[in-house]
């Protein structure tokens, strides 16, 4: 009896953490980018995208992936071409993420008979991820972190030059596209795992934290994958000791990392003086 | 016509964006193997636009641009600012578009005469230094044409003078062309073989004019150019009834309406 208990317990811990294990792999890298091209508030408008997402998936009976997937790469093409047509960005990024959060709030309440826990979209239920839900979660995570592997070289070279990028026969708008595309997959398949109103954390803090140890491009998003796989595992460990929701507690942890990482950088800078 | 032994040739070029006013029309220009060539024009000349059509970074509304087939080219791109947030060292931005050996990446810094500096992070660089290295990325892939946009902007006289005398020397070593844009009128790169003054159209062309030894010029920018710099004349079809000087070509509208300063000698 005991044993039985053990192994269930043990199989959806498994199954969090390797869905949170997954997200880490491609938000360490993605989030490289999302900080590098100062993207976060374009990050945050395509995460709240999904909760209009959820609500048309369970309107149109179709999966919450493929809902949040479309209206995530939606609000991220929406964006990107405005902020190409020269936008005010800071603005139009404010309008269309409190829009489609609010808008997504209001669709599910008008859904009939469904009682719709929004808490899970918003923060993540981690906890009931499903073997289907973890496939899913894995082949979104792996396709996202392939296309950062295959594109590296182009979108680094655009990232830090749009003009040397173009001279050297690359296409700018091309690795945009990447990115965009790479955002949106990652919205969906981090949506169960830290909820949409956090799914920015993710990319951005340990991003952020990996900053202050790299010297290079690469080290940082290894080791911003890393971290965020630290996060996900402390943020679990937390979650489960003092029944605190699992998606806050692993955003909670990755702060801890970041503020542990930059206060530990200027501690060493002021002890060798 | 035939392109003959020319790395970019372009035939009545003309650019148009989004409202079909035409920042560049009717341009034709050649640069063959080894051949420095400065572009000068004022602020909104179409200089950069001059630049991305010649190197196919956007398409001519009219007119066309030939290429010689697999043309490397090594761009210095006018500005670069990295986002503090991105880690990257001199040797990581060396390798960004080529793959190279530690030793090349070594070498190709000796040569733009900043030696030592690939180990330091890219945000460390002095103004100096960083032009240097990036000069260095753009001649990591061998490149048969060099292409600066305003590489001098931000530089002293004495800056610029040790700028275009390096790029004298890079232009030895790798025999590539150079093609510079420059907002300086009068004051080019004395190696240039020519000159094409830009206004939207090609205002004049000709060889720069070396009076670095002048007393005038001595007076104005102090000593130590050494020869680097030179002062360009402008002769347009506007400046009536003097005579026309050798070698200028000089096809000028009517209308245009850019000035070059007072202290021509037309």
């Amino acid at each position: 009896m005991s044993m039985g208990r053990a192994m269930i317990i043990d199989d959806f811990i498994l199954r969090a953490a390797l869905a949170g294990l997954m997200v880490a792999l491609a938000a360490g890298p993605l989030g490289c980018f999302v900080v590098w091209r100062r993207m976060a508030y374009f990050g945050d408008a395509t995460a709240h995208a999904a909760i209009l997402g959820v609500a048309l998936a369970l309107a149109f009976s179709v999966s919450v992936f493929i809902g949040t997937l479309v209206t995530a790469l939606v609000m991220a093409v929406v964006v990107s071409t405005l902020a190409g047509r020269g936008w005010a960005m800071d603005t139009t990024l404010g309008v269309l993420a409190h829009a489609a959060l609010a808008l997504g709030l209001v669709a599910v309440s008008f859904l009939p008979g469904v009682r719709v826990d929004l808490t899970v979209y918003l923060f993540g239920d981690i906890l009931t991820v499903s073997r289907t839900d973890l496939l899913i979660i894995a082949a979104g995570a792996v396709l996202v972190a392939g296309m950062m592997l295959w594109r590296w070289r182009a979108l680094l070279a655009a990232t830090i030059s749009e003009d040397l990028a173009q001279s050297a026969g690359l296409n700018p708008a091309r690795e945009r596209m990447v990115l965009v595309l790479a955002l949106a997959i990652t919205v969906a398949v981090a949506l169960k795992v830290v909820g949409a109103l956090l799914i920015a954390a993710m990319l951005i803090i340990p991003a952020a934290a990996a900053r202050v140890y790299a010297r290079t491009p690469e080290a940082m998003a290894a080791l911003a994958v890393g971290l965020g796989a630290a996060a996900v595992l402390a943020g679990l460990g937390l979650s489960m000791r003092f029944d605190t929701p699992a998606g806050p507690s692993i955003v909670s942890a990755a702060a801890a990392f970041f503020a542990g990482s930059v206060g530990g950088a200027g501690l060493w800078r002021l002890v060798r003086g | 016509m035939s392109e003959g032994d020319a790395l970019i040739r372009a035939e009545g070029v003309s650019v148009a964006y989004g409202d079909g006013h035409p920042v560049l029309r009717g341009i034709d220009f050649v640069i063959r193997p080894g051949e420095i060539v400065t572009v000068v024009g004022p602020n909104g000349s179409g200089k950069s636009t001059f630049l991305r059509a010649v190197l196919g970074m956007i398409a001519p509304s009219a007119g066309k641009v030939w290429r010689a087939p697999g043309l490397r080219v090594g761009y210095v791109p006018q500005k670069l600012h990295l986002d503090p947030n991105l880690p990257l060292t001199v040797m990581r931005f060396l390798r960004l578009l080529q793959p190279l050996r530690e030793v090349e990446v070594a070498a190709l810094l000796a040569q733009v005469g900043v030696p030592g500096l690939a180990g330091r992070a890219m945000g460390t660089l002095s103004g100096g230094q960083f032009q240097r290295v990036l000069l260095a990325q753009a001649l990591a892939g061998r490149p048969q044409i060099l292409v600066l946009d305003e590489p001098t902007q931000g530089l002293d006289q004495p800056g610029i003078a040790a700028f275009y005398r390096l790029i004298e020397e890079v232009r030895r070593m790798f025999g590539c062309a150079v093609l510079l844009v420059s907002h300086d009128l009068h004051v080019v790169m004395s190696a240039s073989d020519r000159v094409i003054c830009l206004n939207g159209h090609i205002c004049c062309e000709g060889t720069p004019n070396v009076v670095s030894n002048a007393p005038e010029y001595r007076a104005l920018f102090g000593l130590g150019t050494q020869g680097a710099l030179a002062l360009y004349q402008h002769h347009h079809d506007h400046d009536h009834g003097l005579e026309r000087e050798d070698g200028h070509l000089c096809n000028d509208d009517a209308d245009h309406a850019h000035e070059h300063g007072e202290s021509h000698d037309h």
